[in-house]
C-alpha cells in the first residue's frame, strides 16, 4: 500500500526522522487556515501516489495569502499523470544548502534490506542509477543483526558525504531503517534529504510503500487507505474479499488460483481478446463468492463478454456449476458467459450447467477453447 | 526416486486441529504418507484420528521421529511455527500458509540459511507431491500417476492444469513441487533443479513461473551451466500491467523488472523451450520425449 507524501512524513515523524512542520488540507479554505498557522513563505504541495508533482506543477510557494489562495486553488483538482489531486499538504518553506537522497529498499532478490545513499539528490534516481551508478552507495542488511553504525559510516564516506555531516546522515539513515522495520516497509525513500544551511538534516519528501499482510498488525496504517482513490470496481471485490485488478478490455475473467488466472488473460489475448480485469476467486466453490465475482466483474460497463475459469482440485466442478446457477438467479448478468470446468467432477458440472439452460451460457472443456469462444462472443459473433 | 517427499517421509503437521489442516492431513495419509503426528500447543496429549498431537515440535520430532513438518497455521502465527520447526532440527517444511508478512519470512529466510541441514519449501505454497509414495499438501493427487517428469511451479492451480495436460499427453511426475506465490520462497527453482539433475527417476523437468522478481532468469543461468536434463518452460503474465499486484505476493512487475517476456527470452536464451500455453508446454514435452 502506498502512502502520500504527508502520511509518510507523519510516519517518519513517529520515529524522530526531522521533517518540515505541515499541515493537510481537502479544499482551499483549509489551506489558507494552514497556511495561516504556519506562516509565510509556505508551499503548497500536490497529494498524490505519483512522481514528477513539481514538473506538472503541483508544487508552488506561497509568499502571502493571496498566493495560497492561488494555488491552492489551482492545485486542487488538478490532473497529474492521470491522478486526480483531492489533498494538499501546507509546509513551511525550506532553506536548501544541499540535496541527497536516501532509501531503504526490500530486495527480494537479495533477501535483505537494501540501504542506498547519495549526495544526487533531487533528480529521478532511476536517472543517476543509469548514468552515473558510482554515485550511489548501496549496502544489504543482514535481518536478524540489522543496520549497524558502521555501515551507516561505511554508506556515508562511500557516497561522499561532508566530514561535518557523516554522523547526522548516519543517525538519518538509522531511524530511516527503524522506520522501515517497526512499521514494516516494503520501501521508504525520502528525495531530497535536505541539508539546511545550519548543517540540519531533513526529509523534505517522503515515499513510503507498505507491505499489506501485516497491516492487521498496525492498526493506525491500516486507516490510511483512502477509497476515494480507488477504481470502483477494485474497492467493490476488496469489500467482498476477491482479489481483483482492473485491466482496460472488454472480456470480463475470473478463476480459481492466480497463477491460472494470469495465465487464463494471457492465452485469451493470444486468441486476439483483451481482458477487463484479473480476478482470483479463491479455492471456493459457494455460491456467495461466485456471485460477488458476478456483480464485480459485471458492474464493470465495459463487460461485453466473461470468461470463467475453472480446474477443479479440492474444490469440486460439480459444486461450482450449482453454485453458478444460484449466482445467476441472483446477479442477473446480461452478457454471456463461457464456462471451462476441468478437473474434479467436470462432468456433471458441465451436465448440470447444460441442464440448467442459463441464458448466455456456453461450456467448454479446455482453456484454449473456451478463450476462442469468448473472444468471439465479445467480438459479437455467435458460437 | 523422487525429490522432497517420499517413502521416508515421516509428516508432523501445525495446525492439525484447525479444520483445514485436519482435512488435509487426513486426504495427505489416505493417499499413503506415513503421518506421524500434529502440533498445536495446548492440545498435546489429543489424537486426530489416531494422530497423536503434541505441544512443541520438539516433543514430535522426539517422540514421533517426524523428519518433514507441513504449516497449516494462520498468518500471524505461521513464520513462528517455522521457526520452531527448523530450532527442533525437522529437515524439510513445508509451509502452506498465504499472507505471511514480508518482514516475517524475511527474518525466516535469513534464519533457515544458518540452520544446516534445515530446508523450507513455500511459504504460500500446495506442497510437494512425489506419485505413489508420499503427497504432502494440498495437491490433488488424483491427475497425477508416477513417470519421469519433475514439475516445478510457483502457483498451485497452474500446476494442476499443467500437470493434467502432461497426463493427457500419457505423462507421469516423478515429483511435483510447489514453490509458493511469496517474494520470498525458502526454495528456489535452482535448488530444485539440482535435485531433479541429481534424480534417476526424472527425465524431464518442467517449470512454471510467473511475472516478479528474477528467479526464472536466475535458474536460467544455472540451467545453462549445470543441468543436462531437457527443461520445458511455462511463464504467466504476459499480460498484466506494471505495479499491479496479481494475487499472489510476489507477482508483480515493478517498473520494467520481472517481466513475463524478459523472463521467457532468458530461458529461450539457454536453450529452454518456453511453452506459450499450458497446452504447448505439454506438446513440446511429447515433442522431447516421444509420446
Amino acid at each position: 500500500m502506498d502512502l502520500l507524501e504527508y502520511q509518510g512524513k507523519q510516519l517518519f515523524a513517529r520515529h524522530e526522522i526531522p521533517v518540515p512542520e505541515g499541515i493537510p488540507a481537502r479544499t482551499v479554505d483549509q489551506a489558507l487556515d494552514a497556511a495561516e498557522k504556519i506562516g509565510y513563505p509556505c508551499v503548497v504541495k500536490a497529494q498524490v501516489k505519483i512522481g514528477g508533482r513539481g514538473k506538472a506543477g503541483g508544487v508552488k510557494v506561497a509568499a502571502n495569502a493571496a498566493e495560497a489562495r492561488e494555488h491552492a486553488e489551482a492545485i486542487l483538482g488538478m490532473d497529474i499523470k492521470g491522478f486526480t489531486v483531492h489533498e494538499l499538504w501546507i509546509e513551511e518553506a525550506s532553506e536548501i544548502e544541499a540535496e541527497y537522497y536516501a532509501a531503504i529498499v526490500f530486495d527480494r532478490s537479495a533477501r535483505a534490506a537494501l540501504v542506498m545513499l547519495s549526495t544526487q539528490g533531487g533528480m529521478d534516481i532511476e536517472q543517476v542509477s543509469a548514468e552515473s551508478p558510482e554515485a550511489i552507495a548501496t549496502l544489504h542488511v543482514d535481518p536478524l543483526l540489522g543496520f549497524q553504525p558502521f555501515e551507516a559510516r561505511r554508506l556515508a564516506f562511500e557516497a561522499g558525504i561532508d566530514a561535518d555531516l557523516i554522523r547526522p546522515i548516519g543517525d538519518f539513515l538509522a531511524r530511516l531503517y527503524e522506520t522501515f522495520i517497526a512499521e514494516e516497509a516494503l520501501l521508504v525513500e525520502v528525495n531530497p534529504v535536505i541539508i539546511t544551511p545550519e548543517r540540519k538534516v531533513r526529509a523534505l519528501d517522503s515515499k513510503v510503500t507498505l507491505d499489506p499482510s501485516a497491516l492487521y498488525r498496525h492498526e493506525a496504517n491500516s486507516q490510511l487507505r483512502d477509497p476515494s482513490d480507488e477504481d470502483p470496481q477494485e474497492q467493490m471485490a476488496r469489500d467482498r474479499g476477491l482479489t481483483y485488478v482492473k485491466l482496460d478490455g472488454d472480456i470480463g475473467i475470473l478463476g480459481n488460483g492466480a497463477g491460472l488466472v494470469m495465465s487464463t488473460l494471457d492465452v485469451v489475448a493470444q486468441y486476439g481478446g483483451e481482458p477487463a480485469n484479473f480476478l482470483d476467486a479463491g479455492g471456493g466453490s459457494k455460491a456467495e463468492a461466485i456471485t460477488s465475482a458476478v456483480e464485480v466483474i459485471c458492474s464493470n460497463d465495459k463487460v461485453k463478454a466473461v470468461l470463467f475459469n475453472i480446474f477443479g482440485g479440492i474444490t469440486r466442478c460439480d459444486e461450482v456449476a450449482n453454485g453458478l446457477i444460484e449466482a445467476f438467479a441472483t446477479a442477473a448478468p446480461t452478457v454471456p458467459f463461457v464456462v471451462r470446468l476441468d478437473g474434479t467432477n467436470d462432468v456433471e458440472g458441465r451436465k448440470i450447467l447444460a441442464n440448467a439452460k442459463l441464458p448466455g451460457m456456453h461450456t467448454a472443456a479446455t482453456m484454449n477453447e473456451a478463450a476462442e469462444m469468448v473472444v468471439a462472443l465479445a467480438k459479437g459473433e455467435s458460437v | 526416486m523422487s525429490v522432497l517427499v517420499g517413502t521416508d517421509t515421516r509428516l508432523c503437521v501445525a495446525g492439525i486441529t484447525g479444520s483445514e489442516g485436519r482435512f488435509h492431513t487426513l486426504n495427505n495419509r489416505a493417499y499413503g504418507t506415513n503421518v506421524v503426528s500434529g502440533v498445536t500447543p495446548g492440545k498435546g496429549g489429543q489424537d486426530v484420528e489416531g494422530i497423536p498431537v503434541f505441544n512443541t515440535f520438539h516433543a514430535a520430532a522426539e517422540q514421533s521421529g517426524a523428519n518433514t513438518a507441513m504449516i497449516f497455521v494462520p498468518p500471524p502465527f505461521a513464520a513462528d511455527s517455522i521457526l520452531e520447526a527448523a530450532d527442533a532440527g525437522i529437515e524439510t517444511i513445508i509451509a502452506i500458509t498465504e499472507g505471511i508478512p514480508a518482514h516475517d519470512e524475511l527474518r525466516v529466510y535469513a534464519q533457515i540459511k544458518r540452520t544446516p541441514g534445515v530446508r523450507l519449501i513455500g511459504p504460500n505454497c500446495p506442497g510437494v507431491l512425489s506419485p505413489g509414495k508420499a503427497n504432502v499438501g494440498i495437491i490433488p493427487a488424483s491427475f497425477f500417476k508416477e513417470g519421469n517428469i519433475g514439475v516445478m511451479s510457483r502457483s498451485g492451480t497452474l500446476t494442476y492444469q499443467i500437470g493434467n495436460e502432461l497426463a493427457g499427453q500419457g505423462f507421469g511426475n516423478s515429483s511435483i513441487v510447489g514453490l509458493g506465490g511469496d517474494p520470498i520462497p525458502g526454495t528456489s527453482f535452482i535448488d530444485v533443479l539440482e535435485m531433479f539433475e541429481n534424480d534417476d527417476q526424472t527425465e524431464l523437468i518442467v517449470m512454471s513461473g510467473e511475472i516478479g522478481g528474477d528467479a526464472e532468469e536466475l535458474a536460467a543461468e544455472y540451467i545453462g551451466e549445470n543441468v543436462t536434463k531437457p527443461v520445458v518452460g511455462y511463464i504467466a503474465g504476459f499480460t498484466a500491467p506494471p505495479g499491479k499486484t496479481m494475487g499472489h505476493a510476489g507477482a508483480i512487475v515493478s517498473g520494467s523488472k520481472g517481466t513475463a517476456a524478459a523472463k521467457a527470452e532468458a530461458l529461450e536464451a539457454k536453450g529452454v523451450r518456453v511453452g506459450r500455453t499450458p497446452t504447448q508446454v505439454a506438446q513440446i514435452a511429447v515433442e522431447i520425449l516421444g509420446g
